[in-house]
């Protein structure tokens, strides 16, 4: 029989299992497998290149897909597993290499296909790696509320003054 | 359980006011409340999940699990949609209701919204009509939701508003850079533009200090408490009387009434999950458009077979809310100052009087934006993706202004609610069923709107525009949500009288925006506050005992 201590841990490791959902085994991620990040990641980070700033992947937004497929975004979870694996399908007979070793036009034109042979699932990524990138640090994207200080945005926020002399009025 | 004098069902706008007026006037009230009460660290900054953008879900409810409605398209489709979905035409499920995280905008319709059908006559098709009340029965009550709810601002700019007895209580908060940038652009194209009125402390006002002008506003609850709802204001002085009790996360399932007729009190299931029944000798309906109309709907009797209120088969009819119009324009220099609340400026130049059309609607800037709001509003043509929209985001977030204000919806008695034959809550009551769209003329009013704005960026100096007026296939309630049961002098044609009582049960009340017969160009929450204490003080003043003087 178990005694009380036991049946406490099995609980935890039941309700561990039910967030975490059906990822493989030895992945680091809670949903995808680490196959399906990679094909992730290099999509993300066609929606959101990086330049002088970070893109989508390096900012943390397969952290935040891969989070929120447990909890609000779990009804797209089917969307994703279909999705990723046509994506690497693709990668794997149009360009002859890896997706990590296929140069920046290539991996370009593989996104634009995806575009266009499965645009409901395009749009899906395009969204979330959006939110991703340009919503709050919480949820495990935009590390470092990185594009907030891309654009521009006092991060933490400056309060209780004006940061402007409003006596000046428009630039001419 | 004790009885009570009255049972008021929801704590927002209208129903904290009730609770006040009837607790102070000295009779024991209950209000219900199926939410909790959330402060600004229940949510805190998280611009994925608040009550404006819900991509993550609500941030003051109702919650995802359980509390389904369903929504019918244009082409007749069916669909069961969740409270964070669009189509659910959520407002809130909190204490405080809306006013907890509303933006604050704090309207006094004009008078012509009062007589909206003498003022146009009624287009073919569409159930325009004029108020029983006028703005004049409600100026008082305008006056006294200003001083006792605390707004600020300042009319004076504009000759279109109704008269009114003295100024607001409190100044606008100072210009922010939108404002300097709108402004001179408005007055050259002969407009009149002001600040506009808000239920937002702008000096200390009530034992709370002013606005500190953060970022996270609209959709949010203040984390300074400045912004004014029944939360902070009307609900403590209920409660203070001693003769007020709230019950949260308790939702009433149906109104009883007796072998007579009249309503004896409601069901309710309390936040254990148990059925309770509270009786009461009058019961106020103030759960907002939507769940008022269902409520009813669903306290279904032998006397009552259709629902309480609808002999007629008039409640639920007449939903509207407002149709949002305008445009963005992008600018060559910096317009962005990252001082809340943003919205700053109005005009309401366009409310009224244009030939061809019947009404209008304010415009005012738009709150203040985040990186989040502005991924799909970038300049025309812009790539959607890839470097060029990540250039794009750069180049155009601090250098953007969006002008846009609530088109007046034409109503139309097809857009209603009424309750899902199928689809249960988690409580097993029957959810709303939401059909139909205001009249088409709504949508050639809007297009205008939209032109005005644009034409006023323009002014100010932009250099590309992006207009927003579509022509939805179905209502857009939501926040705004209103008209359900409405107020009128014909029981044919209505569901309440001028005084907010519900013609064939003389104890049973429906206060909030559901009573409005036009929605007016304006945000209602004002309205809707005004109404609460007008219809307040006749109930108070009627009351006699158990019964009312008739």
């Amino acid at each position: 029989m178990l005694n009380r201590r036991e049946v406490l841990l099995a609980g935890a490791a039941a309700s561990a299992a039910l967030v975490s959902g059906c990822h493989a085994r030895g992945s680091r991620w809670l949903v995808f497998t680490d196959d399906e990040a990679r094909t992730l990641a290099a999509l993300c980070d066609q929606i959101v290149p990086a330049d002088d700033w970070p893109g989508a992947s390096e900012a943390g937004v397969v952290t935040f897909i891969d989070r929120q497929l447990t909890g609000p975004y779990r009804r797209h979870r089917k969307a994703y597993r279909r999705g990723l694996e046509d994506a690497g399908r693709l990668a794997a007979s149009r360009l002859g290499v890896e997706l990590a070793r296929a140069s920046a036009a290539q991996q370009l034109q593989w996104a634009q296909e995806i575009e266009r042979q499965n645009s409901e699932f395009f749009e899906l990524v395009r969204r979330h790696t959006l939110q991703g990138y340009y919503g709050s640090p919480r949820h495990g994207g935009n590390k470092d509320a990185v594009s907030w200080r891309m654009l521009g945005l006092a991060e933490p926020p400056l309060r209780g003054r004006a940061q402007y002399d409003f006596t000046a009025g428009p630039k001419a | 359980m004790k009885s009570v004098n009255a049972v008021v069902i929801g704590s927002g706008a209208a129903g904290g006011i009730v609770a006040k007026e009837l607790a102070t006037a000295g009779l024991s009230v209950v209000v219900f409340e199926r939410g909790k009460w959330y402060t600004a660290h229940d949510c805190r900054k998280d611009d994925l999940r608040n009550q404006r953008t819900t991509l993550l879900g609500n941030a003051f409810g109702p919650d995802d699990d359980g509390n389904p409605r369903v929504t019918v398209d244009g082409k007749g489709i069916s669909r069961e949609v969740l409270p964070s979905e669009g189509g659910y035409q959520n407002n809130a499920a909190c204490v405080g209701g809306g006013t907890l995280s509303y933006g604050a905008q704090a309207w006094r319709y004009m008078p012509q919204d009062f007589r909206m059908r003498s003022t146009y006559g009624a287009p073919e098709g569409s159930s325009l009509e004029d108020w029983p009340i006028s703005y004049d029965d409600l100026e008082p009550f305008y006056d006294k939701a200003e001083y006792e709810i605390g707004i600020s601002g300042d009319y004076s700019g504009t000759p279109f508003k109704g008269p009114r007895k003295r100024d607001l209580p409190m100044p606008p908060l100072p210009p922010n850079r939108e404002f300097g940038i709108l402004e001179p652009a408005a007055k050259r194209l002969g407009l009149h533009p002001f600040h506009l009125p808000m239920a937002r402390n702008s000096i200390p006002y009530n034992g709370r200090g002013p606005c500190m002008r953060c970022r996270w506003c609209c959709g949010f609850a203040c984390e300074v408490d400045a912004k004014n709802g029944s939360q902070n204001t009307v609900l403590p002085v209920a409660f203070a009387t001693g003769n007020c009790e709230m019950r949260m996360e308790s939702t009433v399932t149906e109104i009883l009434t007796d072998d007579r007729g009249r309503a004896r009190g409601v069901a309710y299931v309390d936040e254990r999950g148990n059925q309770q029944v509270q009786s009461a000798d009058i019961v106020i309906v103030s759960a907002c458009a939507i769940e008022s109309a269902r409520l009813l709907l669903n306290s279904k009797s032998r006397l009552f077979p259709n629902g309480l209120g609808n002999r007629y088969d008039q409640v639920g009819r007449h939903l509207q809310g407002h149709h949002y119009t305008g445009a963005t324009g992008y600018f060559d220099f910096e317009t962005y100052d990252d001082v809340g609340p943003g919205a700053s400026i109005a005009i309401t130049d366009y409310n009224h009087g244009t030939p061809g059309l019947y009404g209008g609607g304010m415009l005012a800037n738009e709150f203040i934006r985040l990186p989040i709001h502005m991924i799909d509003r970038l300049p025309p043509g812009t790539p959607k993706w890839g470097m060029a929209h990540k250039q794009a985001m750069r180049q155009w977030h601090k250098r953007s202004i969006v002008i846009m204000g609530p088109t007046q919806q034409i109503p139309s008695a097809t857009a209603r609610v009424t309750v899902d034959p199928q689809v249960r809550d988690k409580w097993g009551l029957p959810v709303a069923r939401i059909e139909g769209n205001v009249h088409p003329h709504t949508y050639d009013i809007g297009a205008v709107q939209a032109k005005r704005a644009e034409a006023w960026l323009k002014e100010a100096g932009a250099i590309h525009t992006n207009l927003m007026a579509g022509r939805p296939n179905s209502v857009s309630a939501g926040q705004h949500q209103a008209g359900t049961c409405r107020m009128g002098d014909d029981p044919r044609g209505s569901v309440v009288n001028k005084f907010c009582q519900v013609h064939d049960i003389d104890n049973l009340f429906v206060i909030d925006g559901s009573v409005h017969v036009n929605n007016g160009g304006f945000n209602p929450a004002l309205t809707i506050m005004a109404v609460a204490y007008y219809a307040s003080d006749a109930l108070v003043r009627n009351w006699k005992g158990t019964r009312f003087r008739s």
